[in-house]
């Protein structure tokens, strides 16, 4: 096996291009589990920690731009007003020790259809800026991100740059079940965002079909009956309660270990009104009326 | 290959790493550090924990090839001279240790929780400790312990 350090991000991009097989490290909470079982025996490590740009996030022309390095730690210490959606994601995911060193890009990598960060990423309409040294920045929106079980659109010599996604323009929830408050793979989960600005409804659900994936007719359903209020005043309950029925509807989940498929319809439509109804709140308080 | 990092405050150089091998592996077999104990190698029970450029982090899930020119700080390097550190003798005031396997760790955990936040509420304590697992003592005596030592180095100041 090789291991291969390249000081800066170009030197990561052209050793990606002459090493296509390389498989990229940062936290290493997937890929040395791999390795220490023995499930992966990738010829070469390429080590992304000495790229010490991707450990951080910016703000470019009103847009945020979070580095495919930053760990959960500091998202959830620095982000936590712009990205509420993520952060809430981000304080979900494993134990602290994991949280220092699992990070955002490495989840996208990964693209396992239980990882936390894809249903806020997916409410919030980000975009994935991936590179390679041939093909240049390609901006891949989420939706278009995730291929199947474990897979995504990342090409063998492009690397992982930033995930880009506006500051919260309205309230964004995450919810997420499991057996204890730590330390579990989601069972389900679920995530909304309110656009208020653009009248319009993201949503995002983890673990409930073979990728992360929205639920367009909900959303559409929602900003209807949210337009039909003037997007104040308060929630009807069936308003709720059906948005969370298509939530249901949208997804394809299977029985395994961790739970049924109906229990996790049922979960879903569960989780769909109650996130609804706290962003909801957030919202009508924000905007300076009382829920 | 060849690791070069700072490990309890010294330079180490150590020879002969395989690529894949985790920084515990390192540490315990190649440098004579077994303090950090070896139980899951998967992230789940923390008995790992060792500082990482200031931050805990399981050992088990580094490759020993990303601490290069980095600082790492086991639970040996916590005593100060012959004296344990607060947290340490709180473990064993409180009947926190029984087997000690867990303990390192634990107490890794714990040292950071208390540099961070030195009054922890118990939320706040079962929060910093959900990723340590204990098949001993049960973590009431856990608890105990890391109240007592938040309330010596409390004193201390
Ligand atoms: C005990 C434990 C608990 C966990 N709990 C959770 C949880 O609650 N929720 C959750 O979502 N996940 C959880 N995970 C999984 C893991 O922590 C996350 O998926 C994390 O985000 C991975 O980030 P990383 O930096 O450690 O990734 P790494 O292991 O370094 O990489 C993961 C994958 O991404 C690829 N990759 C990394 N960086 C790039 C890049 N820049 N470009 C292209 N590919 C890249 C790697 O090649 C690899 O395939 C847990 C893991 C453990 C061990
Ligand atoms: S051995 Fe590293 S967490 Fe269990
Ligand atoms: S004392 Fe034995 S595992 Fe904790």
């Amino acid at each position: 096996m090789d291991f291969l350090r390249p000081p800066s991000w170009h030197e990561a991009l052209a050793l990606k291009a002459a090493r296509p097989d390389a498989v990229p490290i940062q936290g290493g909470t997937d890929v040395m589990v791999e390795i220490n079982f023995d499930v992966r025996r990738p010829s070469a490590l390429l080590d992304l920690n000495p790229v010490t740009e991707l450990a951080g996030w910016e703000t470019v022309d009103g847009r945020l731009r979070i580095g495919a390095g930053l760990p959960y730690g500091r998202l959830i210490a620095e982000l936590g007003d712009r990205a509420p959606g993520l952060a809430q994601a981000a304080r979900t995911v494993g134990s602290p020790q994991i949280r220092n060193r699992g990070t955002v890009g490495g989840n996208l990598g990964a693209a396992s259809p239980a990882g936390d960060c894809h249903p806020p990423l997916l409410a919030a309409g980000a975009e994935v800026e991936v590179e390679s040294v041939a093909g240049g920045v390609r901006m891949i929106p989420i939706d278009a991100f995730y291929l199947g079980v474990k897979r995504n659109a990342v090409r063998d010599d492009e690397l992982i740059r930033a995930v880009w996604l506006d500051p919260a323009p309205g309230p964004q929830h995450f919810s997420k079940i499991g057996t204890r408050n730590a330390m579990v793979i989601a069972v389900c989960s679920f995530a909304v965002a309110l656009h208020p600005g653009e009248r319009r409804v993201g949503t995002g659900i983890g673990s409930a079909a073979p990728t992360p994936l929205r639920a367009p007719e909900a959303e559409a359903f929602l900003a209807d009956g949210l337009d039909g209020l003037d997007w104040s005043g308060p929630l009807p309950e069936g308003l709720a309660e059906r948005f969370g029925e298509l939530v249901g509807e949208a997804v394809s989940p299977i029985d395994d270990v961790r739970g049924t498929a109906g229990y996790r319809r049922h979960a879903l439509a569960v989780m769909a009104r109650r996130t609804l109804t706290w962003a909801w709140n957030d919202h009508l308080a924000a905007t300076g009326m009382v829920s | 290959m060849k690791v070069t990092f700072t490990v309890n405050g010294s330079q180490e150089s150590v020879d002969d790493v395989w690529e894949g091998e985790s920084l515990l592996f390192t540490l315990r077999e190649r440098m004579g550090l077994p303090g950090s104990k070896n139980a899951c190698e998967q992230g789940e029970c923390g008995s790992c924990t060792v500082y990482l450029d200031g931050s805990p982090v399981c050992a088990c899930l580094v490759a020993a090839g990303q601490v290069q020119g980095r600082e790492v700080r086991t639970v040996e390097g916590l005593a100060d001279g012959g004296r344990l550190d607060p947290v340490q003798e709180a473990f064993l005031e409180c009947g926190a240790v029984q087997c000690g396997f867990c303990t390192p760790g634990l107490i890794v955990q714990t040292h950071d929780l208390l540099a961070r936040t030195p009054e922890p509420s118990d939320a706040e304590i079962r929060e910093a400790l959900a990723g340590n697992l204990c098949r001993c003592t049960g973590y009431e005596k856990i608890l105990d312990a890391v109240r007592l030592a938040a309330s010596r180095k409390a004193d201390a100041r």
